[in-house]
């Protein structure tokens, strides 16, 4: 019988776009501090860290040993995680499995970044295959804009649509402390920033950001000695469906749609929008915000905008949706995914502070990255049976 | 451990200095194939992956991108390890014993020939500090074979003895890339790249790609083959900064064999493992971690060698395959370390095979002179 796993403590830097002061292994030492000092813990109760980020932003090779000093991981099992833009997630479902199969009680779980000291767009170039795809694929952006040009021409949705998306996220970040982007928009000013790959303008955009964010996996022999009230993970899934982007299929990102209905049918999940009380995506374009939910099975495709308009996704409304301010206010790439893990967990454990949604009993995370791959988790208050 | 997990399929690609014709995914490909050929299993039949690969090495962001549809991943859950594939194997395991798979394919592959290997190991060291002194794979290995051999007394002639054994015994492994009939004296008159590490002390540049399948028991006991099962794993980091470790020990390597040891219920390895298969990417470290394994005391590595127990024929041999100085697969050497272990359980390690194997031990690395270690038991 599986060990069942709960989230116990979660730390975060304070996210911004330039850490001068620290270098990449005491941005990380931070987050565990905080992480360790949520769950009441020491670095000597951890039984093994997992740790990732993308190597070729800070051009740190073996991360896993070069943290060590940051990590905690001096003694102990130690190893290195990576899958792109999802590597938050990855870690988190990683933090998962290791706990549940008995092996471990307590697991440090981090995700970093240090995007002040990379070239974004041109390490994530090198993604791409060398011969098919690099030439006429640069970086992020233009892939994204591809997707979002799909999707208007598909539904008919407008760019002010995708601003609305953008507004909310930054409205919420300015409840959240860790936020890197803590300043209200509105539609006017998304719709006259600068563009950037038509139709993606920079406010439609996530920032590049400095950051680390330590999540505490427990096996429940221990959970809830540590936490009150732990996040449950209820059930993991994820999608790396492509291997070239000529091959991915633009409409309503299918690698999401696959995962979720996995993780939904494991679950039994069948209404997402009445079922789940909250939800912190990793939504990297206003666009996402749209298309996405599609995908998760919160209205039919092309009907996002109006859950949009009508409020349905702010904080208050039915299904909030990144009370954190998501990745549009905050993006240390590596880091990411877990944020989302970790706000998703202070939903449940009822300390979001500002940004906390009213009684939640279920909460649900993703990531994004790679070749438009998806990780999906869901989190739950109740001790799953 | 819940439940026992077993291996019941294993593939490798042949191990060679430059395969011109193979991308990462042709390579990824092959091993796959032929690790579902041997379990006689179809790749619908498994649940999820778990790739290793590395940034650097591969000179790609995201390096698992490019082998995703080569290991039949699509519309599965996989994941990747960053580091050597016995690392992504322990993660693959415990994808298992979550409950939440009955299998699970772990594939790992490395083209040194694609690499620089002096520029990415140096990419290991801090780059505030260290990184400027040029420092790489060689030239920290070199450190580490110096305290060493002062600390010990361990010379260059007992080093070169494991150059002579295993480049022999890679003559009796179809897969391994330089057989070499060798004497000492060879190896002690090959060029010096990093004093005392001479050519023929030091593991070569090589392509290759290697895959394992994992099964949870009910699955692994209706399995073609004889399921090999895991009997016990462990894995530990040692410190960063090579100043903060006596180099002429490995810590973290007695720790990692102490749990997987304890798992297995292994008490006296020397006795109770038929045969051992480690991390050799320089002669000096073979003692160094038959040392840490518990083979013999600290220190001893020398004198074991000498003894000829490390021998095909010896009580105890080590790397009958020729070991990484045969063929060094960076990502998938540890992996290639599991496979041939399975061979040699299963008793299909043909001419290299260790008579009525039963335990075997299999060994892998990660980070600048052995600072993270992963030992894995494995047993009939």
């Amino acid at each position: 019988m599986p060990n069942r796993v709960a989230i116990v403590g979660t730390g975060q830097t304070h996210h911004c776009t330039r850490r001068l002061d620290v270098n990449g292994v005491e941005l990380i030492y931070e987050a565990v501090c905080r992480a360790l000092e949520d769950a009441e813990l020491k670095m000597k109760d951890i039984d093994g860290v997992i740790i990732g980020n993308m190597d070729h932003f800070e051009g740190i090779n073996y991360v896993d040993c070069w943290s060590i000093d940051g990590s905690g991981g001096f003694g102990k099992p130690t190893m290195k995680l990576t899958t792109g833009g999802t590597t938050g997630s990855t870690l988190a479902i990683g933090g998962y499995h290791m706990v549940a199969s008995g092996m471990f009680d307590k697991l440090m779980v981090i995700g970093w970044e240090k995007n002040s000291e990379s070239d974004t767009t041109g390490a994530i170039t090198t993604a791409f295959d060398p011969i098919w795809d690099r030439l006429v694929f640069a970086g992020a952006i233009s892939g994204l804009a591809v997707e979002a040009s799909v999707y208007m021409a598909t539904f008919g949705v407008t760019e002010r649509d995708a601003a609305r998306v953008t507004v909310r996220d930054r409205r919420h970040a300015c409840l959240n402390p860790y936020a890197h982007l803590r300043k209200e928009v509105t539609i006017e000013e998304v719709m006259n920033s600068p563009k950037l790959s038509d139709p993606l303008k920079l406010l439609d955009l996530c920032p590049r950001t400095d950051g680390a964010c330590a999540v505490i996996f427990a096996s429940e022999h221990v959970a809830e000695k540590i936490c009150p009230k732990p996040a449950w993970v209820l059930g993991t899934a994820n999608r790396h469906l492509y291997t070239y982007l000529g091959d991915a299929d633009l409409v309503n990102l299918p690698s999401l749609r696959r995962a979720a209905q996995e993780l939904y049918s494991k679950t039994g999940i069948r209404e997402p929008l009445k079922q789940i009380d909250v939800m912190e995506l990793y939504l990297p374009y206003s666009f996402a915000g749209l298309s996405w939910i599609e995908a998760l099975g919160l209205c039919k495709p092309g009907e996002a905008p109006r859950l949009l308009w009508d409020g349905v996704t702010d904080l208050g409304g039915e299904l909030p949706i990144n009370p954190s301010g998501g990745v549009i206010s905050c993006n240390p790439i590596g880091a990411t995914g877990l944020i989302r893990c970790a706000e998703a967990a202070l939903q449940i454990m009822g300390k979001a502070d500002k940004r906390q949604v009213p009684d939640v009993k279920i909460a649900l995370s993703t990531g994004f990255g790679g070749c438009f791959w998806s990780d999906i988790l869901l989190y739950g208050a109740k001790k799953p049976q | 451990m819940t439940e026992r997990v077993a291996i019941v399929g294993v593939g490798q690609t042949r191990q060679e200095r430059n395969k011109v014709y193979d991308t990462f995914a042709d390579m990824v490909y092959e091993a796959t194939t032929l690790a579902l050929a041997d379990a006689g299993l179809s790749i619908d039949q498994i649940e999820n992956v778990v790739s290793a690969s590395n940034d650097f090495w591969d000179g790609r962001t995201i390096s698992s991108m490019a082998i995703n549809d080569a290991c039949g991943s699509y519309d599965k859950n996989i994941s990747c390890v960053e580091g050597d594939g016995t690392f992504a194997a322990f993660y693959g395991m415990t994808r298992i014993l979550s409950g939440a798979y009955d299998t699970t394919l772990v594939v790992a592959h490395s083209k040194g020939s694609e690499s620089v290997s002096s520029h990415i190991t140096n990419a290991m060291f801090d780059p505030l500090y260290v990184r400027a002194l040029g420092l790489d794979a060689i030239s920290s290995a070199a450190l580490q074979a110096r305290r060493y051999m002062d600390r010990y007394g361990i010379t260059e002639e007992q080093c070169a003895l494991v150059s002579v054994k295993n480049h022999g015994n890679a003559f009796r492994n179809p897969y391994a890339q330089l057989p070499l009939r060798l004497t000492v004296q060879d190896v002690l008159q090959s060029r010096k790249l990093a004093d005392p590490i001479k050519l023929l002390d030091a593991s070569p540049i090589s392509d290759g790609a290697c895959a394992i399948i994992l099964a949870r028991e009910s699955v692994a006991r209706r399995s073609a083959k004889p399921p090999v099962w895991v009997r016990g794993v462990g894995y530990c980091a040692d410190a960063y900064h090579l100043g903060d470790r006596d180099l002429a020990e490995c810590a973290a390597l007695v720790q990692a064999a102490r749990k997987a040891y304890q798992m297995a219920g292994v008490r006296d390895p020397r006795k109770e493992l038929d045969v051992v298969e480690l991390y050799d990417a320089f002669t000096y470290q073979e003692l160094l971690w038959t040392e840490g394994l518990g083979l013999c005391g600290p220190g001893e590595g020398g004198r074991l060698v000498e003894s000829g127990a490390t021998q095909l024929e010896g009580d105890i041999p080590v790397n009958p395959s020729g070991g990484l100085l045969s063929a060094h697969t960076v990502i998938a050497a540890g992996l290639v370390r599991i496979a041939e272990c399975v061979l040699q359980l299963r008793g299909e390690a043909g001419e290299r095979q260790v008579k009525g194997a039963r335990t075997a031990l299999a060994h892998g690395v990660n980070g600048p002179c052995g600072q993270s270690h992963c030992v894995w038991v494995l047993g009939l």
